[in-house]
């Protein structure tokens, strides 16, 4: 029986080795000083240029989660009770839910000098600030543009209307995104006053339902639906797509890549984003949370998550580094004077019954969900 | 090697004699130890959190915080089987059309291969064979599901071929067409298993006997390979349809904006509408499609070829 | 017994089928040394340096970790449950059994997301935070009966006339099981645990309900490629594993194939 007592030995070996690779890693995790960050972020937030050297000086390590989009972010942090992530860069549409949902934890401003060099709107804004209590600390914010490539297309206009017209029949790309649907009520809102829409995260059911026919029309004009940056940047890389919404990361990106592509906010204006860093309500580790809120939020960081992503810094300090790192993106960013641009852009928020003119029969966001599962499947 | 009676001491050996013997004289204490923890594991486990999440079902979510609400209704069943908007029906049919299709077409893919394995290989290519079948296996799924986003894309190297060969762009990517393509490709090697492993079964004198009586090629085919075949067909179809089914990693990474599928529809109400409840009625359908279709799949015996 | 027109039809076809089979993946593979971050064809210059980047990166050799004690947990679960269903459904027969066998195939028949969101919610419910213990349970549900299928498959071809022979010769339920009924088994089980642990290893829906902000390899490569601005460094890790993975496979095909110690033809 020779044989068997091989097997045997060579099967305990097998074992060994694999409990050794369990071993290992084991003993060696406890050498790190510092907690470990847990961070959902959207794409491109936490990139090595200003995640490194955070590490590097605050000994705190960071782990970071990719979202899609702000449902997904609420859900991430919903996980596990709500106690699976330390921290997450949530837009104005997610935030508030996660406040009102109990899942994060009002911070201490006092704690974080640079929170003063904010410019005003930004320092207590409704979107994460609830009873005088902030439930988090402003970021960057910025607009959803238009991009195109210009040796596929030479003369895009300047209106919204190019995503809406079958001309580009199988090369749009989309955001697989339910807010998407506000977009396209801005494009009504502006083109079709008869239909009376003033807000377009506050819809009524006759807006709403001409507002979704619109993106059934659309749809069929869509090659792929993107689900993050990476995606998006991919298609349009490759040449499925040649225009859609888009946000300036990716268009960065692909330009660093060289690949002729332009970006612009059209004359009906913009749909955008207001972003916070919140704190969940479960999370041990605030010691490294206010690290990185100082870091995160002072005009050195600021300029360059700004000028990297392409959106506008909260702190009004961070124009002359910008400049230093993009000559004229404090310029092209609104950097110094942003309320005139920021006022121009329609902020995501989450859409709820009451339409704020007395009335309650405004669609929210489940039934924005729901229809966003209807136009795709049309 | 000699059963080694005095490795252990008497007392020892006494104790499972009597141990042994008592089992022995009792089978279902036995089976009812060897099943015991197995059972309790998948009961308490497995099937009451599958049923704490079909009865979600019946509640709704709140929108604003995701939080569920646990008052009894019907509404997201009654969405779901409106008839009014048939939107879920339509993304119910549509996955069940792909799942068939791609169990066909696996079926048709799988069985000559797995002949050729099973009846004419020699033994080393047989394990050679095997092993190719086998390893795509291990490869990371969305890597493969992804290699095809790859290669079906515009710049990618089906059309590189294709204008190599002077013929146009097959624009493939990201159409229903290419999700057919991806699915077929991913589950194959769950069909030809259970089909290699059928064919391999069939005792050679059955064909002996079958040539014997008369048959020719096809008719020995059609009446003795492929009712016995059969099973191990079943028993792949069950991974086909079923992986078809719920799958939504394949309509992200490669459908278009007609990859509307159970499984996306599904995953987007859990893991970003937070609309557990809503994802958990929708999940029904597909669970019940399935058991039905195991039932039949136990009819025809697929379960003794798994 | 087949002409010879069909079998050189069914080699021919064997040969497109296994092409079919590996040209993606060869194609992955020669992606990973493409010099670009483009994934276009064909690639624009050849390079290794994604492999230091791949191998620099935490996020990644800690993912690798991870799914490898997943691995190894679920397995030994599965494993030891596998065998034990294996011994019960095989030897007995009894009123249900056809129940039980339906019963245990639902793990893996029904869609990995309705397996998932249930596990989610049963944790969520019983306040069980999401850790490599979630993942294991997870993946030992449905490895289990990737075990049962190899040890049954292997019981089916033994008599049990062996044991009754060694109880004849005296020997007690576990000299039996030690020198009869192991011998015979052992292989299968490696087989069936081999296979296990690479179903546990690449397995991506069901984990990412029950790994919360762990990460497996999976989930790694599935983040990102949804980012799609680390794609060489997936390729690389794709490569790697398929390097890593060939030899468990191999030796699963030989202990599969293997009767154990007692012939039985």
């Amino acid at each position: 029986m020779k044989r068997v007592k091989r097997r045997y030995v060579g099967f305990a070996v097998a074992v060994a080795a694999l409990l050794a690779a369990f071993a290992v890693p084991a003993l060696s995790v406890g050498a790190s000083q510092g907690g470990t960050l847990k961070m959902i972020a959207w794409d491109g937030y936490l990139d090595a240029k200003w995640v490194t050297p955070f590490e590097k000086q605050s000994g705190c390590k960071i782990q970071g989660k990719v979202a899609g989009s702000s449902s997904e972010m609420v859900s991430l942090m919903r996980q596990g009770g709500g106690s699976q992530y330390d921290m997450v860069s949530a837009s104005g549409d997610a935030s508030l839910r996660l406040i009102y949902g109990g899942y994060v934890q009002p911070v201490d401003v006092s704690k974080i000098p640079e929170w003063k060099q904010f410019h005003g709107p930004f320092k207590s804004p409704p979107n994460n600030t609830v009873d005088g209590k902030h439930y988090g600390v402003s970021l960057q914010f910025g607009p959803n543009t238009l991009l195109y490539r210009t040796d596929k297309i030479k003369n895009i206009g300047n209106s919204w209307s190019a995503i809406y017209n079958p001309k580009y029949r199988g090369k749009l790309t989309v955001p697989d995104n339910a807010i998407q649907i506000a977009d396209a009520a801005l494009y009504l809102m502006k083109t079709k006053p008869s239909l009376g829409i003033k807000d377009p995260y506050e819809l009524n059911k006759s807006q709403f339902d001409a507002t979704v026919s619109l993106l059934k029309q659309q749809k069929k004009l869509v090659k792929k639906y993107w689900t993050g940056s990476g995606d998006n940047a991919q298609l349009i890389k490759s040449g499925d797509a040649w225009l859609g919404p888009t946000w300036p990361l990716t268009t960065g990106s692909l330009l660093a890549a060289k690949v002729p592509v332009k970006e612009f906010i059209p004359k009906e204006g913009a749909t955008g984003w207001l972003d916070t860093w919140m704190l969940s309500a479960k999370s041990k580790n605030t010691d490294c949370a206010y690290k990185w809120y100082r870091y995160i939020s002072g005009p050195k960081v600021q300029a360059l998550q700004g000028v990297t992503w392409g959106e506008t810094p909260v702190n009004s300090k961070a124009c002359p580094y910008m400049n230093k790192l993009s000559k004229g993106s404090c310029k092209i960013y609104h950097a110094a004077e942003p309320l005139a641009y920021y006022r121009s852009l329609y902020f995501w928020k989450t859409p709820v019954p009451d339409c704020g003119n007395g009335k309650k029969d405004c669609m929210d966001f489940s039934k924005w969900e729901n229809a966003w599962t209807e136009i795709k499947a049309s | 090697m000699a059963v080694d009676a005095s490795s252990a001491g008497p007392a020892l050996r006494g104790a499972r004699r009597n141990l042994s013997a008592f089992f022995w004289r009792r089978p279902w204490l036995k089976v009812t130890a060897l099943l015991g923890p197995p059972l309790a594991w998948l009961v308490l486990i497995y099937l009451a959190a599958l049923v704490a999440l079909l009865i979600s079902g019946f509640w709704t979510s709140d929108f604003f915080t995701g939080k569920i609400v646990h008052d009894w209704t019907l509404e997201n069943f009654k969405q779901i089987f409106s008839l009014s908007d048939t939107t879920y029906l339509r993304i119910a049919w549509t996955t069940i059309w792909m799942a068939a299709a791609v169990t066909v077409t696996d079926a048709i893919l799988a069985f000559p291969i797995a002949y050729y394995m099973a009846r004419i290989a020699r033994p080393r290519t047989r394990a050679l064979l095997f092993v190719l079948v086998l390893l795509p296996l291990w490869s990371s799924y969305i890597v493969r599901v992804y290699a095809w986003r790859v290669i079906l894309q515009e710049n990618g190297i089906l059309n590189w071929a294709l204008h190599g060969v002077g013929l146009p762009d097959a624009n493939l990517a990201f159409t229903n067409t290419s999700m057919w393509i991806v699915f077929s490709y991913v589950w194959l090697p769950f069909m030809i298993l259970p089909v290699f492993a059928a064919l391999e079964r069939i005792p050679d004198n059955y064909l002996e006997a079958s040539a014997d009586l008369g048959a020719r090629g096809f008719r020995t085919f059609r009446s003795v390979i492929l009712p016995l075949a059969l099973p191990g067909l079943v028993a792949g179809s069950i991974f086909t349809f079923s992986l078809t089914l719920g799958d939504y990693l394949t309509p992200v990474l490669i459908g278009g904006a007609n990859a509307q599928f159970i499984g996306n529809v599904v995953f987007n109400n859990v893991g970003v509408a937070n609309n557990v409840p809503f994802a958990a009625a929708y999940a029904v359908l597909p669970v019940l499609v399935i058991a039905l279709y195991l039932a039949i799949a136990r009819k025809l015996g697929a379960f003794e070829a798994l | 017994m087949e002409t010879r027109r069909l079998r050189i039809g069914l080699v021919a076809w064997t040969v497109f089928i296994v092409a079919f089979l590996w040209v993606p993946l060869l194609v992955i593979c020669t992606y990973a040394f493409n010099k670009s971050n483009i994934q276009d064809w064909p690639p624009a210059g050849l390079s290794t340096k994604w492999f230091g980047t791949a191998w620099d990166n935490p996020d990644v050799r800690d993912a690798f970790v991870l799914s490898v004690k997943a691995g190894v947990g679920a397995t030994a679960f599965a494993v030891v449950f596998g065998t034990l269903l294996a011994f019960g459904l095989q030897r007995f027969h009894f009123f249900g059994r056809d129940v039980i066998s339906f019963l245990f195939i639902l793990p893996i028949a029904l869609p990995g997301i309705v397996t998932g969101m249930a596990l989610n919610r049963f944790y969520d419910v019983a306040g069980v935070g999401l850790s490599v213990w979630t993942i294991v349970i997870g993946h030992a549900t449905f490895c289990m009966v990737i075990v049962f299928n190899n040890v049954v498959a292997r019981l089916r071809r033994t008599s049990p006339s062996l044991i009754e022979a060694s109880q004849d010769l005296g020997a007690d339920g576990w000299q039996t099981f030690r020198f009869v009924t192991w011998p015979t088994i052992a292989t299968s089980l490696v087989a069936g645990g081999l296979l296990a642990f690479a179903l546990s290893f690449d397995e991506v829906i069901v984990t990412y309900f029950t790994a919360g902000s762990n990460n497996t390899l999976p989930l790694i490569i599935f983040g990102y490629i949804r980012e799609g601005l680390r794609l060489p460094v997936v390729n690389v890790i794709v490569l790697a594993v398929l390097l890593l993975t060939v030899v468990p496979v191999v030796v699963s095909v030989r202990l599969a194939r293997d009767t154990g110690v007692l012939r039985q033809r």
